[in-house]
């Protein structure tokens, strides 16, 4: 921004009319539509009183619930960042017959209505599904001997934690590639060959050389494919099954609460979600900003 | 002579993409490609194509019946009401908040972005109970709304809120940074020569990012047909009256009518991909002049 | 350690565009060689062949007696300094220069600590001594490029190659590295080929200078053979500023019109041709024979030269004279001017 230095303007002069109209058109519709109603929220959850508030959060099932989004989403955001990386550097890097459809189709999650989304997926991974049906014989499980730890896969994945990490895959995925795809894009090929040239073999060029430039934006578009996720409801649904303590995420609780007509534990939960989502965002703007500070326009 | 040469001069000249040093051997990229194909055709073309063979699965007769009877046909006609109200609101707001933004300099003008940018990362089941909070029989304005009987929240107006929520930052994202790129010293020189406020915009300023402006329309209205969470919260699914298409799907799939569901679903995954098509020509066509965000 | 490079007609397409058409040249140990040309004239395409960053489609590239084909970008041991740099700018400056050390297969690789010794005495051989924390983003154009240098001869490379290697660089830090470079060559002796569209300054620098064109080699030579003796009137043009007169020869001497304008000439077998000559070869004359009338249209200062532009009848362009400091002539003044070296080449 560039205010003026030596007296306080709130802008700077211009010739062009109608700066009054389009910012108090822009303001009055962005604080009746989203921050007056989030205002309300925060009220709503700070009235309920330190005591209720904390037996809502405390709650078992409420931990179990934001537990299993902000897990599923992490995973689903990890699995999003190897593998939209890997999509966006094959989308850049090499030319194949029907790379442009696909890399049409990326967008696809962003497109498709979450409910379309969420019953075909369902479908899919029934136990009676396409793919469900041929990972019903893969059931195995796994103890860790001397630990009470084991974990194992029992040939489901809808009606399963795992089915809510499916989902959030799926919408999540174009986060991760369309923030990396440009930054690819603009790499300088002579620093490849800068580093082939002093001896370091394809791998170490790409793991020393090329992905820590692409990291800040891995960071950035798993962030978002994260943030996207946690609060994700119309695909989750359908495939998750919904058990309370198991496969019941966050969002879920909230409309459940909703329906109890328990207006305060929904904003309770609510208000945990968005403070939650909104540090972890912050924090990834953060991160991007040192980057960029230090290693210049990365 | 020599001092004024440019450094550009023979980098322009030098081939591209062909170096020795910069690609996989074929068999790494033949793996990598293979890997991408088959993550695509697992989570995501998998469950477009489920939609269709789904929707056909009991034949013509029964997808004919499922997106005609009448609760079907209300939740068209509503979906298509609401995006009808909610993104032309959004396009003019968003006009507003992009050439409050572009085109001027003023304090807290980071903020204001970033703020215009919010809804993208509230979950849309908030997005929903946020309208429920204030409106809802428990809400804050409540009891008023019931002495003076109107309905928001169950109601057409609370599916609308929700709606313009979500879909808020749409078309002003797409609009500002192209805005921004393009200055302000044609709609000066429009100024200078005499022309009113309101010709310089339409006749200036709007043919310039028109194509901005259509993107951002069409995501908005690709999102605002398809919200499920958000409308779900408000809408209390009354059928033929609150239910839009996305909840009678969820109706139906719950009521085990899967064929009927996807018969409604196999309308908006159309929707989807005329969506995306007209997406990608876009950016084919008019890539340079469209903003770089490319996401949500 | 520096080795000699031999170039075999080596011939190069791009798609549809010959960048090099049939280019050999040898290259001495420890000679300092300049590719110069115009843009397109395919002097980088060679640089990167003789790297290996691209492959020739015809042709092989030989250090000492190995043909490069049998070696691979490792073990050609090149040192490359990039037009831009392509430093890595996620390392800093001294994990940027022992980055080819690191990359050595483990049994080759010095210790830790040989390392950072290595890295802070090329820091000193580039005069950047301390800066081995900093980051690239932190560095001014000319400390670039010297980070970049030090990076390349960190490998102990069997030759240097620099493309453009003062392109980016503003005019006053550019003649200073100029002169440092040709230091640090004396001193280092590394086999090193750079390209430079500037004549100016593969003149001062080069042992010889490769003329390129068209991709071919027009010449090749010393500063002075090629200056003195340009094999083409390409080479004559491009090399500085030259006056274009139409001539024909007769026996020993050389006519425009019917005026006998130089003589002495011996090769020439006779009939129409061109003489090239530059500005600082003309000189205003007191007596007649073998010198050429012309009128004084324009006086002008180049920097420390003065120039007069004089008319000559029967010539479309006005002559290019730089006058000596004594002289000095009116505008619309009659003069006469004496070719004291011109360059002949016979009508195409």
């Amino acid at each position: 921004m560039t205010a003026a230095t030596t007296t306080f303007r709130w802008r700077e002069p211009s010739i062009l009319p109608g700066f009054g109209l389009a910012l108090g058109i822009t303001v009055t519709a962005l604080s009746l539509i989203v921050l007056i109603p989030l205002a309300a929220l925060f009220l709503k959850a700070a009235s309920a009183g330190p005591a209720d508030i904390w037996a809502v959060a405390s709650s078992p099932r409420t931990l179990a619930a934001l537990k299993l989004s902000f897990t599923a989403a992490l995973f689903a955001a990890l699995v999003n960042a190897v593998f939209g990386l890997i999509l966006a550097w094959v989308l850049v890097r090499y030319d194949f017959p029907g790379r442009r459809l696909i890399d049409a189709a990326v967008d696809l999650p962003f497109a498709l209505p979450t409910a379309v989304a969420g019953i075909s997926l369902a479908a899919i991974y029934a136990p009676n599904g396409w793919v469900g049906s041929l990972l019903a014989p893969l059931a195995f499980k796994i103890s860790i001997p001397f630990t009470d730890l084991s974990f194992g896969f029992d040939g489901k994945v809808a009606y399963t934690p795992l089915g809510v990490m499916v989902a959030l895959i799926f919408i999540g995925l174009p986060f991760v590639v369309r923030t990396v795809q440009p930054v690819l894009e603009e790499l300088q090929s002579d620093v490849e060959e800068a580093a082939a040239l002093l001896g370091a073999s394809r791998s170490r060029t790409i793991f020393r050389v090329v992905l820590p430039q692409v990291l800040p934006a891995l960071m950035t578009g798993s962030i978002l494919a994260f943030a996207r996720a946690v609060g994700e409801y119309g695909s989750v649904i359908f495939i998750a099954g919904n058990v309370p303590m198991v496969s019941e995420i966050a969002p879920l609780l909230i409309v459940i609460r909703l329906e109890q007509f328990d207006y305060a534990g929904a904003a309770v939960v609510a208000t945990m979600m968005l403070l939650i989502s909104f540090t972890l965002i912050l924090g990834g703007n953060l991160i991007q900003a040192r980057a960029r500070r230090r290693f210049g326009d990365v | 002579m020599s001092d004024t040469t440019l450094p550009s001069a023979s980098a322009s000249t030098k081939p591209r993409g062909t170096s020795r040093a910069r690609g996989e051997s074929p068999a790494v990229q033949i793996v990598l490609i293979a890997v991408s194909l088959a993550f695509l055709l697992l989570f995501l073309l998998l469950p477009l194509v489920t939609v269709f063979v789904e929707a056909a699965a009991k034949g013509w007769e029964a997808y004919r019946a499922a997106i005609t009877e009448p609760d079907a046909q209300a939740a068209i006609r509503l979906t298509l009401l609401v995006a009808a109200i909610a993104v032309p609101f959004n396009v003019v707001v968003g006009i507003a908040a992009a050439w409050a933004i572009a085109k001027f300099e003023f304090r807290g003008k980071d903020l204001l972005i970033s703020l215009i940018d919010l809804p993208f990362s509230v979950s849309p089941v908030i997005s929903g109970l946020v309208f429920v909070l204030l409106f809802g029989a428990q809400g804050y304005f409540g009891p008023w709304l019931q002495a003076n009987d109107l309905k928001i929240v169950f109601a057409l107006p609370g599916l609308i809120l929700a709606t313009v929520f979500v879909t808020f930052p749409f078309v002003a994202r797409e609009l500002i940074p192209h805005m921004q790129s393009l200055g302000s010293s044609d709609e000066e020189a429009a100024m200078t020569l005499g022309a009113s406020p309101w010709r310089v915009f339409f006749s200036v300023t709007l043919p310039n990012v028109k194509w901005s402006l259509f993107y951002g329309v069409l995501l908005c209205n690709a999102r605002a047909m398809g919200e499920f969470g958000a409308v779900a919260v408000v809408s209390g699914k009354i059928r033929g009256l609150t239910n839009t298409m996305p909840l009678h799907i969820e109706i139906l799939y719950n009521e085990y009518m899967g064929a009927a569901a996807f018969a409604v679903a196999s309308l908006l995954a159309g929707l989807a991909l005329v969506t995306l098509v007209l997406k990608t020509l876009l950016e084919w066509h008019y890539g340079d002049v469209i903003a770089a965000s490319r996401h949500h | 350690m520096s080795v000699a490079v031999t170039i075999e007609t080596i011939e190069k397409r791009f798609e549809n565009f010959p960048a090099l058409r049939g280019v050999s040249l040898d290259i001495q140990p420890g000679e300092l060689v300049a590719l110069l040309g115009p843009s397109g004239s395919g002097k980088t395409t060679l640089l990167r062949l003789i790297a290996g960053l691209e492959e020739a489609d015809r042709g092989r590239v030989l250090f000492g007696e190995t043909d490069t084909r049998e070696l691979s970008l490792r073990d050609r041991r090149i040192g490359f300094v990039f037009q831009q740099y392509a430093l890595f700018k996620t390392m800093n400056v001294a994990e940027n220069i022992g980055f080819g050390l690191k990359s050595r297969p483990r049994h080759e690789r010095p210790s830790k600590d040989e390392i950072r010794k290595r890295v802070s005495g090329l820091l000193d051989l580039v005069q950047l001594p301390g800066l081995e924390k900093r980051y690239p983003s932190q560095l001014s154009g000319g400390q670039r490029q010297r980070v970049a240098l030090a990076r390349a001869l960190a490998i102990e490379p069997r030759v240097l190659l620099l493309d453009e290697p003062f392109g980016a660089l503003d005019a006053k830090v550019r003649k200073d590295l100029r002169a440092w470079l040709r230091e640090l060559h004396g001193r280092t002796g590394h086999t090193t080929v750079f390209v430079t569209h500037d004549q100016e300054e593969a003149l001062e620098l080069a042992d010889r200078v490769a003329i390129l064109n068209e991709g071919r080699i027009e010449q090749v030579g010393s500063a002075d053979d090629v200056y003195d003796h340009p094999a083409t009137p390409f080479i004559c043009e491009f090399l500085g500023e030259v006056n274009k007169l139409p001539v024909k020869v007769v026996g020993s001497q050389a006519f425009f019109g019917d005026r006998p304008v130089l003589g002495g000439l011996s090769q020439n077998q006779g009939g129409p041709a061109s003489l090239y000559v530059r500005p600082q070869h003309l000189r205003i004359v007191d007596e007649t024979p073998l010198a050429l009338p012309g009128t004084v249209e324009h006086l002008r200062r180049n920097g420390p030269i003065r120039r007069a532009e004089v008319a000559v009848e029967g010539l479309k362009k006005r002559l290019e004279v730089d006058l000596a400091s004594q002289v000095a002539p009116a505008i619309g003044e009659r003069i006469r001017l004496r070719i004291t070296h011109g360059n002949l080449f016979a009508a195409a």
